[in-house]
């Protein structure tokens, strides 16, 4: 069972239009070298010249903001979910 | 007559139409609306301004449509006057409350950025307007959605104050209450407004929604006499706020209409949400998200999606910031309504305290005008002050009881 990973509309141009793809990676920084692969062009929408996330890019690993985990380290196994998602506003003020 | 140009990155500076999406598809930064600032020079005039019913749409050209507006005609233009008691109590000379607890017709802020999004939603052809909320955004959505005739579907975290999902539930939306904290909820909307064809105001509308927070900003403006004040208090969660009433003092500088602004902005959260605070004192070029814990769940957000622009603009203006806590928080509530008779909810308590610590700290001059910033009324967070503010004297319905009650009492 390969990782599931859902793209937000932005990037779906890249997937022709999938909101989920199937990928492979033990780490976040390796299942985005897969995606990559399969769509090419989608890392550097995702990661700045440095090959960093960027600021504004949010991902998370089974509903958990990788930012606490392990950041582009943070391991994968086979059934994770990944999401993808731009940072949104709200709240109070 | 519009004076849309189109929407913008702000990251990368990329040009987009004005239409239902919100982030850059190059690099996933915020769109921003772009407008014709040329041709509103010599048009946006204080006369003209001055000319029209004391509501957010007396600001029209700065705001992000295209025809006439749907609602809001009776939000905005709350209440701005100086302080003396509380200006007292802090030590400072020329306090200032803006007070949005009385914003109608939901009593905060949110009723300004609503009517903006659900006017642009209206003109976008949207049914169903929704959001992700900590309360009084779904109280907003919820009851201006339904005076535009519109559907309305509304996610809030489970745990809210009942006063918020009361106010929510009375104007009949669908409301999901969310198991899980305001960044999940807003993480699991942001996943389903890909599925589902719906103005999520905070999300697929956040370029226009966000413009309404200017109004705050041109209000202050204007009922100071067209000048800004020397400091500014924002309460902070994504740090939206903070960051369109500085856009706004920039707007009606840029129109004319007022001289350069000189404001310094501050933020304040509480000390279990401070992300803002947290990058400006340490003074970190990064937003470290935080999971949030604290009684000011208004402003729980614990990863917030304006941050950076937040701390550019403190940092620009050469403000600073605050994080207090729950016990402040309290205190501040306490304070604005035993000296200026203003019930707020625990945001603006945030506000008072770290107004009161940035004072205390010397970040802020004693004898220099600031503007604190109420935006949310403390009758729909009653709990968070219930056990802090003593009980009824309790007597029987005779003079002898009441005399035995009260000497006992002074």
């Amino acid at each position: 069972m390969p990782i599931t990973v859902r793209i937000p509309t932005p990037l779906q141009k890249l997937t022709g239009n999938q909101a989920e793809i199937a990928a492979a990676g033990s780490t976040v920084q390796g299942l985005i070298d897969d995606l990559e692969r399969q769509f090419p062009g989608i890392k550097g929408r995702l990661c700045d010249e440095q090959g960093k996330l960027r600021r504004f890019v949010n991902v998370y690993v089974n509903e958990e903001d990788i930012r606490f985990l392990k950041q582009e380290g943070t391991p994968l196994k086979e059934g994770d979910e990944v999401s993808i998602i731009p940072a949104i506003a709200g709240g109070s003020c | 007559m519009s004076y849309i140009k189109g929407l913008r990155c702000r990251e990368c500076g990329r040009l987009y139409p004005a239409e239902a999406i919100y982030v850059c598809e190059f690099c996933f930064g915020s769109l921003e609306v772009d407008y014709d600032y040329d041709r509103m020079h010599g048009v946006v005039t204080r006369a003209l301004i001055e000319s029209r019913p004391q509501n957010l749409w007396r600001y029209r050209e700065l705001l992000p449509i295209d025809g006439d507006p749907t609602v809001g005609f009776h939000s905005g233009f709350t209440p701005l006057y100086r302080a003396e008691r509380l200006a007292h109590a802090l030590g400072v000379k020329e306090l200032y409350v803006k007070d949005d607890s009385v914003c109608h017709p939901t009593l905060s802020f949110k009723d300004r950025v609503v009517s903006v999004a659900i006017s642009r939603a209206k003109e976008l052809k949207f049914d169903t307007i929704s959001c992700a909320s900590t309360g009084n955004l779904a109280n907003a959505v919820a009851a201006l959605a339904a005076k535009a005739g519109l559907k309305r579907t509304i996610f809030i975290p489970a745990d809210l104050e009942m006063g918020k999902v009361i106010g929510s539930l009375i104007y009949a939306p669908r409301l999901i209450a969310v198991e899980g904290n305001y960044d999940e909820v807003n993480r699991l909307c942001a996943e389903v407004a890909t599925r589902y064809h719906w103005a999520f105001v905070n999300i697929n509308i956040r370029p226009y929604y966000a413009e309404g927070s200017k109004t705050y900003g041109f209000e202050v403006a204007e009922q100071l006499g067209w000048r800004t004040p020397q400091h500014l208090v924002v309460p902070a969660a994504s740090g939206s706020l903070l960051v369109k009433i500085w856009k706004a003092f920039k707007e009606l500088h840029k129109l004319g209409v007022i001289e350069a602004p000189q404001t310094k902005m501050y933020a304040a959260q509480a000390v279990g949400c401070s992300p803002i605070v947290t990058a400006i004192e340490t003074q970190s070029d990064i937003i470290k998200p935080v999971k949030p814990k604290t009684i000011a769940k208004s402003l729980a957000i614990g990863n917030p999606a304006d941050g950076y622009y937040a701390a550019d603009a403190i940092r620009e203006t050469g403000g600073w910031g605050a994080a207090v806590t729950d016990e402040e928080i309290v205190d501040g509530m306490k304070l604005l309504a035993q000296t200026e008779g203003i019930f707020t909810e625990t945001a603006g308590g945030v506000t008072v305290a770290a107004t009161k610590r940035l004072v205390a700290e010397r970040r802020i001059p004693r004898d220099e005008s600031i503007v604190i910033c109420i935006t949310g009324n403390g009758l729909k967070t009653q709990e968070a002050v219930a056990d802090h503010i003593g009980r009824p004297i309790k007597i029987k319905p005779t003079l002898e009881s009441f005399e035995e009650h009260v000497k006992e009492k002074s």
